[in-house]
């Protein structure tokens, strides 16, 4: 492999250094994105936590995993399978969201839903006055 | 190696969360996207195992794994959207996703 990634920086190689920056990013990421599909109202705002997860998150990992290759058929490999789920992930999230919208989920009840929590009642009840 | 296994560890805490949403998921879409999300982190999980193993020819199954996600993902929403994966019979076509 390249010749420079193998410069010691401390304990550790320089192919490790990036490595473990880049899949600790891309961890960090992808727990983000999976609390976000837990914690997120409706499904179109999980679709923003799932994007998260296939783009931020999968992609630092998998160019984490570059630099620990052997080969270069292995880099190929990781990069084939990285241009493929950023093709994917949004031709997914566009049929889905078709399918939700056509299958009757609105984006918009789940944002009444906020506003009639009871911390909210006050700003409510001086809408009426208003009109 | 430590790398692989940190890894490892936080792709499978965060396929059970997903698989969690999937679980008390309130719509049919919320479980497509949480089963879709489960099957990438399972192509991340397949790689950084392989790698964690010695074995990187893995990979393959990776890659693999990544197209079936996709194409399994698309027929389900298909499937919901116009109940048959054929083409629609009667009414505006809206095209094929």
């Amino acid at each position: 492999m390249l010749d420079f990634l193998d410069i010691m920086i401390g304990p550790l190689a320089l192919a490790d250094w990036l490595s473990w920056f880049f899949i600790i990013s891309g961890s960090f990421f992808t727990v983000v994105g999976v609390i976000g599909i837990i914690r997120l109202p409706d499904v179109f705002s999980r679709m923003h936590g799932a994007g998260l997860v296939d783009t931020l998150g999968i992609m630092l990992i998998l160019t984490g995993l570059m630099f620990q290759a052997d080969e270069w058929i292995v880099v190929i490999k990781l990069f084939l399978i990285l241009l493929f789920i950023l093709f994917t992930s949004p031709s997914t999230t566009f049929a889905l969201a078709r399918a939700a919208i056509h299958g009757g989920v609105t984006p918009g009840p789940a944002v009444d839903e906020i506003l009639d929590t009871p911390n909210n009642t006050p700003k409510k009840e001086t809408d009426p006055s208003k009109t | 190696m430590l790398l692989f296994s940190v890894a490892c560890v936080v792709i499978i805490l965060s396929m059970t969360l997903s698989l969690f949403r999937a679980f008390i998921g309130p719509t049919v879409f919320d479980r497509i996207l949480a089963v879709n999300v489960t099957g990438t982190l399972t192509v991340a999980l397949i790689a950084v195992y392989g790698f964690l193993d010695g074995r990187p020819e893995f990979l393959d199954i990776a890659l693999l794994y990544a197209l079936i996600n996709f194409v399994g993902t698309i027929a389900v929403s298909k499937y919901v959207k116009y109940r048959d994966l054929g083409h629609p019979i009667e009414g505006p076509d809206g095209g094929d996703v």
